[in-house]
């Protein structure tokens, strides 16, 4: 080993010792038995080990001030929300619906009220009468009032909120007898927010609920005119337009999106997963389950693909054409190339703006892995990352895209967050709206990684132009040189 | 190709592109839709006198409510005390949301804890969730108090937060003395309003319980500004006017420094609010305002129970609202009204002298929370401008009855009526079958805008998708003059607007 190497590797081992005594330092705040259980979802990733060295989806600490949401806001908020022509009924008290109310972004056409439901906030206001005397009339009657004032919704779901698995409610039994007067798929979620440790359980119950109310109830025996070529597109939510964005490199390259979901997705479209000769799933922890299930029950393959930056674009695009003819392969590489010189425009103009400088992540789903090689193409280092809700399967596969060193941080609460960017100084923090203003305060440029922070897409090449312009908007704002007042230099 | 990295097209832009139009031409194929004939043909039937008969006719289902629930309220009062963490006893996801609420309203930081109630907490009750979130809060956020609230799960179990806290202090998760205001704050009943006068009573109990009352000689109240998204404006402007008027004023819960700190290198979880030096003190003052009647209503009375005088307002905006809360003020504390606020009132009866030709007779509707509803409504009024559909979601008997007397004092609320309980699916049918010139609500009206097009003047909570509109106060003669230029920019974009191809795109207006 050369003498230049050694020092490099010196260098990095004392980085990896300096990240490991910030760890120790943000435990010792903690009441003992609560410093314990954090101390496993905190660690340095080693470059060769097979997974991050964390443990995830566990329970969150009480009082800690976690970041993560719950069941409800994993079905309603993300899965069946953005359905867009049923109407999902928010059942329960008022609040959840208020708050999760056209949030999130999930981009659709259509027109809203009248054959598209999205970015409204539909509920059955439980009052106290409806706990003490259950919820199931009050439901019976709201179906009736649906189908009176919404003449064009083509499914109703019902997103549980905390006290319907409280009071003993039986949402199936309303369902399946409303279902049948109504001539309509109802469609009943126990996503009560109690549920599971975080939005994950949420996601997983609205998936098994696609299943079992959705596709065991299509008829699939109805004829089909498929193609080779026909995909389904899901697992995307469709912020800010992700989903059109990674469709149109689709279409053009030769395949036929027959399905598109949830965001901006009917009914229909959801029905179409086991027609498909490819499921295309872009947030595997929030429909893996569907995916897997499809595969097991109808033989349909998936393939999870990633389209944050040029790199990862392209490696996507051929490893979905390699599912293909020799046609759809040709034709992927034809639309890698026609897109290189934007790719290369974008590339040389924002790089030298963003090179060298530092990214600390903290974001749900896919985010915390699939954005780190969008980053990367603009010359930017990650250098700590972790998932809101993660399962062990995501710090797997986090290992492929993560550099030794990287800090690793799982269900951060708000406090380690703070006390690991005051020491760490990213030069850029993304995160949640949550976070944003912390940062913010503390001077650290900031990018709200859920909801593209009012921008998008970020998917595609088109979306890889408006993350590049966005990032560059934040790190090299002029208001960041305004935070100390002259006198005070 | 649309997109370029000289002008990079972000969604606002780059779905108009043809290549996109294609791509949502050819999803139609796959998507099941009723096509464009028959959806036009629901949407022109939504707006009609049928349709809105059929939607009023609704029992069970809420579409599009104009109130939250009771622990977002709870946050926000526990928000306005000095070192204070806002505690929610009950599932985690609650507080993601009251949070995230928060943030998007303010565009601040808001910080609050939930201690994560799970399956097992809701088989075997929330106690342990609580002696380790108050121990874990505590060590963490090295809060002077913790506020603690409840969210729907842990008050249909039944928790009892009394116990729970007597509990979790014995067990050594906080010091004995460690002080742990608390409210229980069903979201099935009431609303946001609700929370924040249950938490405000909490506070109230917490220091004033038990103690005797001395009334002071020196000319100090309390106001209480109730759920107020301007807090951060409205108790700046609340504390100028009374060092105006010389009056020593405690405002019980102010957020108005936690929810607008600087940016300058530093985060501060905790900034500013009222201090238990001056809770304490409260109690001997000569009475309490409320600034918000009708969500203070068990904070009011527990604070007459003490012994004080109280005054219940109702978010008083311009200027006989203003008049009637400096008025009640000098009342209570023998100070007089000084030529410095007489000044101030001069100038906005001046400024809607100025305006009144383009405020007269133009026709409103409005919604949003009691209070708030009762203030712009005798606003209006006063500018002689006429309010129509006035509907408030969370109403209250009292409120009913107060608008109604209102609207029956002035013969400019002759054409209008009151809507309790409604929601904004309603206020739908009302602005399409009985259009109004302008409509007056939070960001939630923006879809109502678009559907029908009447212009929407944002005033109220929350507002998302302006910024800044809480750092200009709504009360005080110059949250007066802050509301009528608000409604007056609207009035004229929309004349300049309407004057498209005519020759009345007058310059001088």
């Amino acid at each position: 080993m050369s003498a230049a190497t050694l020092e490099k590797s010196d260098d990095k081992t004392r980085e990896v010792a300096q990240t490991r005594a910030l760890i120790d330092e943000v435990l010792e705040v903690y009441p003992e038995k609560a410093g314990k259980k954090r101390a496993k979802h905190l660690n340095v990733y080693e470059e060769g080990k097979p997974d991050c060295g964390v443990k995830s989806n566990i329970k969150s600490l009480p009082g800690v001030m976690t970041i993560r949401g719950c069941a409800y806001a994993g079905s309603k908020g993300v899965v069946w929300g953005p359905i867009k022509d049923m109407v999902h009924v928010s059942h329960g008290p008022v609040g959840c619906g208020q708050y999760s109310w056209a949030t999130r972004r999930n981009y659709y056409n259509g027109t809203t009220g009248v054959d598209a439901f999205g970015a409204m906030q539909i509920t059955s206001d439980f009052q106290e009468k409806d706990i003490v005397f259950g919820g199931d009339k009050k439901l019976d009657k709201l179906v009736d009032e649906i189908t009176q004032v919404f003449p064009l919704a083509k499914g109703i779901s019902i997103q549980s909120e905390c006290p319907i698995g409280l009071i003993g409610d039986d949402i199936e039994a309303v369902s399946k007898k409303k279902s049948k007067e109504i001539g309509l798929p109802m469609v009943p979620v126990r996503c009560e927010g109690f549920r599971g440790v975080s939005q994950s359980l949420g996601h997983h119950i609205a998936n098994d609920a696609i299943r079992d109310w959705v596709f065991d109830k299509a008829d699939y025996e109805q004829p089909f005119e498929s193609t080779p070529y026909d995909v389904v597109l899901m697992a995307d939510y469709n912020i800010g337009g992700d989903a059109w964005s990674s469709r149109i490199l689709l279409e053009e390259m030769g395949l036929r999106v027959i399905g598109q979901g949830t965001g901006d997705a009917t009914l229909k479209e959801i029905e179409m997963m086991p027609r498909a000769k490819l499921l295309l799933l872009h947030c595997y922890r929030s429909m893996n389950y569907i995916a897997r299930h499809v595969e097991e029950k109808y033989g349909v393959p998936w393939f999870e693909y990633n389209l944050f930056g040029p790199t990862k674009i392209a490696e996507s695009l051929r490893g979905i054409a390699a599912f293909f003819d020799d046609t759809i392969k040709e034709k992927a590489e034809q639309v890698i190339a026609k897109y290189t010189a934007l790719s290369q425009a974008v590339i040389d103009k924002y790089k030298p703006r963003l090179a060298g400088k530092k990214v600390m992540l903290y974001v749900g789903g896919l985010r915390p892995r699939h954005v780190v090689g969008a980053y990367e193409d603009l010359g930017m280092e990650v250098v700590g990352t972790g998932y809101e809700f993660g399962h062990g399967d995501d710090y797997q596969r986090t290992t492929h895209y993560v550099k030794d060193g990287t800090l690793i941080y799982d269900d951060v609460s708000s406090f380690e967050l703070e006390k690991f960017a005051e020491k760490i100084r990213p030069d850029l923090m993304a995160s949640g709206v949550k976070e944003k203003y912390i940062f913010q305060k503390m001077g650290i440029p900031f990018r709200q990684m859920h909801s593209w922070d009012y921008s998008g897409p970020y998917h595609g090449f088109d979306g890889f132009a408006i993350f590049a312009r966005d990032m560059d908007m934040a790190i090299n704002s002029p208001v960041w040189g305004m935070t100390k007042a002259p006198w005070k230099k | 190709m649309p997109q370029s990295a000289e002008k990079v097209l972000d969604h606002a832009g780059l779905f108009k592109e043809p290549e996109y139009q294609e791509i949502f031409e050819r999803k139609k194929d796959f998507e099941g839709g009723c096509g464009a004939a028959r959806v036009q043909e629901i949407a022109d039937w939504t707006k009609t006198a049928e349709y809105r008969e059929i939607n009023f006719k609704r029992e069970a289902l809420v579409i599009n409510p104009a109130k939250a629930c009771q622990p977002l309220g709870a946050v926000l009062c526990a928000s306005g005390f000095e070192g204070t963490l806002p505690y929610v006893h009950g599932s985690q996801g609650c507080v993601a949301y009251f949070r995230s609420h928060f943030n998007r309203h303010f565009k601040e930081p808001c910080s609050a804890v939930s201690d994560s109630m799970t399956e097992d907490a809701a088989v075997f009750g929330g106690l342990n969730n609580m002696v380790d979130g108050l121990a874990n809060a505590h060590a963490l956020y090295k809060p002077k108090m913790i506020a603690v609230s409840t969210t729907c799960m842990a008050e249909v179990i039944g928790d009892d937060l009394d116990a729970f806290i007597k509990t979790a202090k014995q067990k050594g998760s906080i010091p004995e003395d460690f002080r742990v205001p608390f409210a229980h704050t069903p979201s099935f009943v009431g609303s946001h309003v609700t929370g924040y006068d249950n938490m405000l009573k909490g506070f109230l109990t917490s220091f004033w319980d038990g103690r005797t009352r001395a009334e002071v000689s020196t000319p100090t109240i309390n106001i209480n500004g109730g759920f107020d998204g301007y807090c951060v404006a409205n108790n700046r402007e609340l504390k100028r006017m009374m060092k105006e008027m010389e009056v020593e004023a405690t405002i019980i819960s102010d957020p108005s420094e936690v929810f607008d700190t600087p940016t300058d290198g530093e985060f501060r979880m905790y900034a500013g609010g009222t201090t238990a030096a001056q809770m304490e003190a409260a109690l001997n003052a000569k009475g309490t305002v409320f600034m918000q009647g009708i969500s203070a209503a068990k904070s009011a009375e527990y604070v007459e129970k003490a012994g004080q005088k109280r005054v219940s307002l109702n978010c008083p905006v311009g200027v006989t609202g203003t008049d009637a809360f400096l008025m009640a003020v000098s009342e209570l504390t023998g100070q007089p009204i000084p030529a410095s606020l007489e000044l101030e009132r001069g100038r906005l009866v001046d400024a809607i002298a100025d305006s009144q030709a383009h405020l007269h007779g133009k026709r409103f509707a409005l919604f949003g929370d009691p209070d708030m509803l009762l203030g712009l409504t005798a606003f209006l009024l006063e500018l002689g401008a006429e309010p129509v559909h006035i509907l408030c979601t969370n109403a209250t008997k009292e409120w009913t009855e107060k608008i109604n007397k209102l609207l029956a004092a002035s013969p400019f609320g002759k054409d209008a009526k009151a809507w309790p309980g409604k929601d904004l699916w309603h206020m739908r049918s009302l602005l399409a079958t009985e259009p109004v010139d302008f409509l007056i609500g939070s960001s939630h009206g923006k879809y109502l805008e678009r559907d029908i097009g009447t212009p929407l003047i944002r005033i109220g909570f929350p507002i998302f998708d302006r910024h800044h509109h809480h750092r200009f106060p709504i009360w005080g003669y110059q949250g007066g003059l802050n509301v009528l230029v608000k409604i007056l920019d609207k009035i004229f974009d929309t004349l300049d607007a309407q004057t498209e191809g005519t020759a009345s795109f007058d310059l001088v207006r």
